[in-house]
């Protein structure tokens, strides 16, 4: 469904990725996972053409869309929920679920997107009339987990759905996570929560500096002697986020 | 008590019209934290090209409708031509400000060339199309009037299109976050353009309100009105459309108070004395919201 290959994104003289390849398949859910720094945030960037690539290519169905502009992307069925939320927050709940319908003109359709959301999050529901200002940090990533569905995306990307919350929300976050591919949804997966993100994914990346340094499916990653030194320090630590 | 309330009048029609004006820097401030100080000439450009059309026997309300499109499509040109490339090399804001005004200097000289309108004064057929109305010692003339319904049901448009319209809501989005907003799928290069659009074509009908009512138009014409609607904006909170209906308002009502008890000469510095004293009290203005920075 989506092919990156050969990916190289500079900061003026800065290499943020120095060539990274990946694919995501119909029905998956891949994670990437590394430290702060790594190039996660910059990847997804250059996926909905909020950063610029140098060279390389990445395909979304089959067509080549690098580069192209945002809002084209997203038209594609590229659904995103950006690092730090990025919810309008002085408009409503229900006007940022109406944007993130934005590139949808048919009226039923988005209607059983708002209660497809709404059943996923109770909450909203409650606080639709609410501006997104109001909410918690974990109101605020319901509503931009529950933005980026609205478009019913192909692909959904998901940027530290966890960062911020209290350990409770974040496992409900993955929960949902789980039960929104099952529904039928794509997802790539970024994460600093790694023990987190192996749980739930299929397959996963870990990106170092730039580059890719492991890749393979996430339980065997999630026992990979370096995954759990680097990530998920040591067995103890990850029993511990657990 | 008669004078008053003539001067009362006259203010309120000339202040909706300031707030026509007004909202074009508005709006555009709203999605580009940017001043666009070439507004004023697109209003000027506006009054002279329904001046140009009547004179080739167009008929006058066909050639404010031209007037309006061409008025839109010129704010918009100057976006295209002059401002978008410098948000795409990212240039820094003064940059973008000194090329608005440049812009302004362009267009204005351009309606002053020998060849084209030259830099006289043009009589303007007048607005006045229903007569006047004496009411006691006061003169209501139906160009006030119209003026006045005119502004309303304009600014009530563009309150529906902000707050009900799916362009509005992207509208509102951009203001607030644009990267965010291009990441719901909205266009936000054409959303932009929409904006010049109709901030232009609101300077247009002011333009042909304003100069209808006076009669008159030069190529300077919207120099100092685009600074007084400009202080409108500001004094009402920039960004915020119904505080450009209250700028406009205590602008245009305040300047014509102080033309009739202070004298003529007093008229054009009101719009700046209220300015000043209003961003002492208030910096945001009336409704203006507070830490609006682009980030």
């Amino acid at each position: 469904m989506l092919e990156i290959k050969d990916l190289v994104v500079s900061y003026g003289p800065i290499n943020a990725l120095k060539g990274i390849s990946l694919t995501v398949k119909e029905r998956e859910i891949v994670t990437l996972i590394g430290s702060n720094g790594a190039g996660k945030s910059t990847t997804l960037s250059a996926i909905t053409g909020t950063v610029r690539a140098q060279s390389g290519s990445i395909a979304f169905l089959g067509e080549d869309i690098t580069n192209m502009a945002p809002h084209r992307i997203v038209a594609k069925g590229v659904g995103i929920s950006p690092e730090g939320r990025e919810v309008f927050p002085a408009l409503t709940v229900e006007e940022n679920l109406r944007l993130g319908a934005y590139t949808r003109t048919d009226k039923g359709g988005i209607q059983s997107s708002y209660d497809r959301v709404y059943e996923l999050f109770p909450r909203l529901k409650e606080r639709m009339r609410q501006t997104a200002g109001t909410l918690s940090g974990g109101e605020q990533q319901m509503l931009a987990i529950g933005r980026a569905l609205m478009s019913e995306p192909r692909l959904l990307l998901l940027d530290e759905p966890s960062m911020g919350l209290a350990p409770n929300l974040v496992v409900m976050i993955f929960d949902l996570i789980e039960s929104i591919n099952k529904q039928g949804t794509t997802i790539l997966l970024i994460e600093q929560n790694a023990n987190m993100a192996l749980s739930v994914a299929h397959r996963a990346y870990v990106l170092e500096t730039g580059t890719i340094a492991i890749e393979g499916r996430a339980e065997a990653l999630a026992n990979d002697p370096r995954v759990i030194a680097a990530y998920l320090g040591g067995k103890g630590a990850a029993e511990r986020d657990a | 008590m008669q004078t008053l309330l003539g001067a009362l009048i006259n203010g309120l029609a000339l202040g909706m019209a300031y707030a026509l004006i007004a909202v074009g820097y508005s709006m555009v401030f709203g999605v580009l934290r940017l001043i666009n100080f070439s507004h004023g000439s697109v209003y000027a450009f506006g009054a002279y090209m329904v001046y140009f059309f009547v004179s080739l026997k167009v008929g006058l309300f066909p050639s404010i409708l031209i007037a309006i499109l061409l008025s839109g499509l010129l704010a918009l040109g100057i976006d295209k031509v002059a401002l978008e490339p410098l948000r795409k090399k990212k240039s820094i804001p003064i940059a973008t400000l000194i090329t608005t005004i440049g812009m302004s200097f362009i267009i204005t000289n351009t309606l002053s060339i020998d060849y084209i309108f030259g830099s006289e004064k043009h009589g303007f057929p007048s607005l006045n199309l229903f007569g006047s109305l004496m009411i006691g010692n006061i003169t209501i003339q139906s160009s006030q009037v119209i003026m006045l319904i005119v502004a309303v049901i304009l600014m009530l448009a563009l309150t529906f299109i902000v707050q009900r319209t799916k362009v509005g809501l992207a509208m509102r989005a951009i203001e607030q976050n644009s990267k965010a907003a291009s990441l719901m799928g909205i266009n936000v290069n054409f959303v932009i353009s929409f904006t010049f659009f109709i901030g232009g074509a609101c300077a247009a009908i002011a333009g042909a309100l304003i100069a209808g009512y006076y009669g008159i138009i030069s190529p300077g014409m919207g120099s100092t009105i685009g600074l007084k609607a400009f202080a409108a904006a500001v004094v009402g909170g920039i960004g915020v459309l119904h505080g450009a209906v209250v700028g406009g308002l205590v602008v245009g009502v305040a300047e014509c108070l102080a033309a009739q008890y202070l004298g003529s000469n007093v008229r054009d510095p009101m719009a700046f004395v209220i300015l000043i004293l209003i961003l002492i009290i208030r910096p945001t203005g009336f409704f203006g919201k507070k830490g609006i920075t682009k980030v």
